[in-house]
């Protein structure tokens, strides 16, 4: 293999933010204690430069490191939707970290490796590349989730995660290594190559695609793979809760997507019931149970599983539309779910923690900015216009009927008719009745910043979509 | 069609003029000044609507007052508005409702009047925007866009109960609606990629694609209407809702059930339309009878009105399938009659509320000389809503009826015995609550109405008079748009 420039050119955005990570680790040293909010400032800083190196290669992708990676505007797009879900949990981290005593350099930087993690996750074309890149970010982010040293939950939930995480990538190995026995390849190109044009569905592979399910099945919380979900997003401190639920989860989606669209398309047929099912699963589990639930984090634990169930509707339509639609719902949801998550994290103020539902009693009664705000992303989030969650639902919708999917359609508007209910619980706890408490919010120029680009995001593309559609249309994978 | 508004926007002006007021809303303080600038909203709104009347052709069926602008390329979603004789009605009533909503809760609105007034605002821009829609699209982002602020009317201002119906009323409409959106993309599909409502109109699709659509839309529409067995949410949601809710939702939000089915089900979908007629003839006179008795049993005003709502928009629903010109032109019709009537008596019901703080029809008794000037308003929409000749809705039940006897007699026959429950229980209520002496201390806390509730129940009775003594005008705005829609359900029928 001949080195050449273009590899160095091509995995700039990457090189910086590891390389920064690793130079923020020794500047971290120098830095007295109370002062660590430093490091968030050049975390942000570093994010806009990988940003600013990142391009988009209009059509013609570029394969690198011995196709091993590739820069192809599918990849651009999630990476785009990785910084901001980055820069949004950084901006509000600043003052929640301090708040739970949790205020280290590392927090900063493990999430800027967990960032890199999942851009290479969104580049890479080699199962290897893919689950290197996916361990580098699940490991970030296990140690995130047990950040709060002190308290018996997050250790509990980052215990699970870790284990829970370790038995999903050694079942997902075995699937990579399954496909690599029956292929002879882990380039994704190859395998859709090797696939393509066999007549019989090897008993094998059918093992594979089901290894392969069932370990990003695990990553993107989906039925039954979904049992740590809950625990963790609960246990975790509330930012890297946030987090969690858009980026990492949209990184899962996008090597979901790449294996599934591209190296196992020729063989759609095979797999296309389990994820129908597994898609419907999701979404009525992921409905039903946060029905029930008191503490809205785990509610919104039980809600992004079911949000990832109306993804999974993606991979059933397939095809352009399905694809774009799996893309544009991810950005949607991190709009939208940023929001919700950052209203939470201001609720969060000296000895208050504000999880309970009941704790947004009265809430439009005293603070009224921040309860329409939380109003239109918990619309959003129950897919009623004129706002993005709408526009989300609405193209998963329109793929999977133009394929035909009818009775799966009639689902999951039915199952997003069931999931309004618990949204609009808590809009009827914060609008009619009388509050209970002295509501103190915990508000910097930081959380406000983060709030006006999450419900930006979530108005505009409620309204205006066409440019997202567009710009969703023209990343999707050929 | 050669008329100054052609290239004007009028239509996006008068959609969106009451949402410009909540946003000026949003920055101001004072109370007082509040209610005058909501209400200068929507007056300038009704009298910006106006113009859409005088200078609309009769003479065609075409979408008149038409916008077009690119929206959503991708998806070939435009933003496309217009409006025909079915729809310029419901624009107008629309606009009327919205200043006397206003009127309506300017002292019964005692706590966040901004946020009220502002929600009033926001909803008045997605009604108005509902029947104009060209665009299915648009048409549904307008149609569950409303749910939010009445979800919010509902269960902020409501009464004690409140919070029930508010969820109630939120979660069987959305169940109704999101199957809409599944028949609109089926439709999108099978109509060529589009969601333009004309352009979908006219096109042969199979039997079974438009079975299930029209069962799709059935549900949506049915549960707005609401037609039998849909329409339990409706009593709770109007008890509980504050006076200028229950307006609204008797006045607008039931239209757009019936709207529906004569915009969508009967043109774009002739032939299951056709199949469905007897189902729907059945269930309507199930409606009438039905909530009649219901009506009868009531002690609640509201719920009384409420139930009386759920039989005459049955004669609305038996109106609109019997396939002739006088019966939906008497559907229609009676769409705006029972805006206009059922709101009024809304507004009575409320303003003898504030005063009294009862609705147990038995507490009352004796208004007639306690409250001279109001009783007479009372009585004015009591008859009306029973329709006695010279009023309204006699008109519209006539037409109704006429059309009824013209398809099927044992339906006909079976309305005409809910419009006698009608005299029943309207007249019982009457009797109950104006003659006789007064049974509480209730009646004599009350005073009589002052000039703003004057002018609320006037411009009402106004439309009483009008559409009783001389309905022509109304009736030709809608000949050629209804000659339109009987020929294309007829050819397709023949087809």
């Amino acid at each position: 293999m001949k080195f050449d420039i273009i590899n160095i050119l091509a995995s700039m955005p990457e090189i910086i933010v590891i390389s920064s990570a690793c130079l923020l680790l020794v500047v971290d040293l120098f830095l007295r204690k109370g002062r660590k909010h430093i490091i968030a400032y050049l975390s942000l800083i570093v994010i806009v430069l990988a940003a600013a190196v990142t391009w988009w290669p209009e059509g013609n992708a570029i394969h690198v490191f011995n196709r091993m990676f590739v820069v192809d505007s599918f990849s651009t797009f999630f990476k785009i939707l990785f910084y901001l879900s980055t820069a949004l949990t950084i901006l509000f981290s600043i003052n929640y970290v301090k708040i739970e005593g949790i205020e280290h350099g590392e927090y900063y930087i493990l999430m800027l490796f967990a960032l890199s993690g999942m851009m290479i996750m969104a580049s890479a074309t080699d199962l290897l590349s893919i689950y290197i890149s996916l361990e580098l970010m699940a490991i970030s982010v296990y140690v995130l989730t047990g950040f709060m040293r002190g308290a018996v939950r997050s250790n509990e939930a980052a215990m699970k995660y870790v284990i829970l995480g370790a038995i999903s990538s050694g079942i997902l190995i075995y699937g990579i290594s399954l496909i690599y026995g029956l292929t002879g390849t882990t380039q994704i190109k190859d395998i859709a190559g090797a696939l393509r044009g066999q007549t019989s569905i090897d008993p094998g592979l059918i093992l594979a695609i089901i290894f392969l399910v069932a370990g990003f099945g695990f990553k993107v919380a989906a039925v039954p793979f979904h049992m740590w979900a809950p625990d963790v997003y609960e246990g975790a401190p509330t930012s890297i809760t946030a987090f969690m639920s858009v980026g990492p989860k949209a990184a899962a989606f996008a090597v979901f997507l790449r294996v599934f669209m591209d190296a196992l398309a020729p063989v759609a047929s095979s797999w296309i019931t389990i994820m129908a099912v597994i898609s419907v699963l999701t979404m009525a589990l992921g409905s039903f149970i946060a029905l029930v639930q008191t503490n809205i984090k785990r509610m919104l634990a039980y809600s992004s599983i079911a949000h990832a169930g109306y993804g999974l509707l993606g991979f059933v339509a397939g095809g352009r539309d399905g694809i774009a639609g799996v893309m544009l719902y991810m950005l949607i949801y991190t709009f939208m779910n940023i929001g919700i998550f950052c209203a939470i994290i201001v609720m969060r103020k000296g000895d208050f923690i504000g999880e309970n539902i009941e704790d947004y009693t009265g809430l439009a009664k005293v603070n009224k900015g921040m309860a329409l705000l939380m109003l239109i992303f918990l619309f959003s989030l129950a897919g009623i216009p004129p706002t993005a969650g709408f526009v989300g639902k609405f193209y998963i919708f329109m793929a999977l009927i133009h394929k035909g999917f009818i009775t799966l359609a009639v689902i999951a508007v039915l199952m997003s008719a069931v999931s309004a209910y618990f949204y609009i619980r808590i809009v009827m706890l914060m609008y009619m009745k009388d509050p209970v408490q002295e509501f103190d919010l915990a508000h910097t120029s930081a959380t406000r910043l983060a709030l006006a680009i999450a419900v930006f995001g979530t108005i505009i593309i409620g309204i205006l979509p066409a440019w997202f559609i567009d710009m969703a249309q023209r990343a999707v994978l050929r | 069609m050669n008329n100054i508004l052609n290239n004007y926007p009028i239509l996006t002006l008068v959609i969106f003029l009451p949402l410009a007021g909540a946003a000026v809303l949003l920055f101001m303080k004072n109370e007082r000044n509040i209610r005058w600038t909501a209400l200068l909203f929507t007056v300038v709104d009704f009298i910006a609507a106006l113009p859409i009347l005088c200078y609309f052709n009769l003479s065609t069926y075409k979408m008149q007052f038409v916008e077009r602008y690119q929206w959503i390329p991708s998806w070939n979603i435009n933003y496309s508005l217009g409006v025909d004789g079915i729809s310029i009605l419901f624009v107008f009533l629309t606009a009327l409702l919205g200043w006397i909503c206003v009127l309506a809760s300017w002292t019964a609105i005692e706590k966040l009047v901004k946020e009220f007034m502002i929600a009033l605002l926001v909803m008045q821009t997605a009604m108005i925007g509902v029947f104009c829609a060209l665009d299915f699209f648009l048409f549904y982002l307008f149609w569950e866009a409303m749910l939010i602020p009445m979800y919010l009317i509902i269960g902020v201002w409501g009464g004690a109960n409140r919070i029930y119906a508010a969820v109630k009323f939120f979660l069987y409409t959305l169940a109704g609606s999101v199957l809409l959106l599944v028949g609109i993309i089926a439709l999108y599909f099978a109509g060529g990629r589009t969601f333009d409502i004309p352009a979908l109109m006219g096109q042969n699709y199979s039997f079974t694609l438009q079975f299930w659509v029209f069962l799709a839309f059935f549900i949506a529409f049915a549960i707005k209407v609401p037609m039998f067995p849909f329409h339990t949410w409706l009593p709770d949601a109007h008890v509980e809702a504050p006076t200028a809710g229950s307006i609204i939702l008797a006045g607008v939000l039931l239209k757009m059930g019936t709207y529906g089915f004569l915009r969508f089900s009967l043109p774009i979908l002739p032939l299951a339309a056709e199949y469905f007629t007897m189902t729907i003839l059945i269930l309507s006179v199930i409606a009438i009878i039905y909530g009649g008795y219901l009506a009868l049993a009531q002690e609640d005003i509201k719920k009384l009105i409420a139930y009386s709502s759920v039989s005459h928009m049955g004669f609305v629903t038996l109106g609109l399938f019997v396939y002739n010109a006088v019966g939906i032109e008497g559907g229609i019709l009676q769409m705006l009659n029972h805006g206009i009537t059922t709101s009024a008596l809304f507004l009575c019901v409320g303003l003898i509320y504030e005063r009294t703080h009862t609705r147990q029809m038995a507490k009352y008794g004796g208004l007639a000389k306690a409250v001279p000037i109001y009783t007479t308003f009372f009585a004015i929409y009591t008859l009306s809503s029973l329709a006695i000749p010279g009023t309204n809705s006699f008109i519209g039940e006539l037409l109704i009826l006429v059309g009824a006897f013209g398809y099927n007699k044992i339906i006909a026959g079976l309305a005409v015995l809910g419009a006698a429950l009608g005299a029943a229980y309207l007249l019982g209520m009457y009797k109950t609550m104006s003659l006789g002496e007064a049974r509480s201390s209730h009646v004599k806390e009350a005073w009589d109405v002052n000039f703003r509730e004057i002018t609320a129940m006037v411009a009402l009775a106004i439309f009483v008079f009008w559409i009783g003594f001389y309905p022509k005008p109304f009736l030709n705005v809608m000949h050629a748009s209804v000659g339109h829609l009987l020929e294309q359900i007829h050819s397709a029928s023949y087809r």
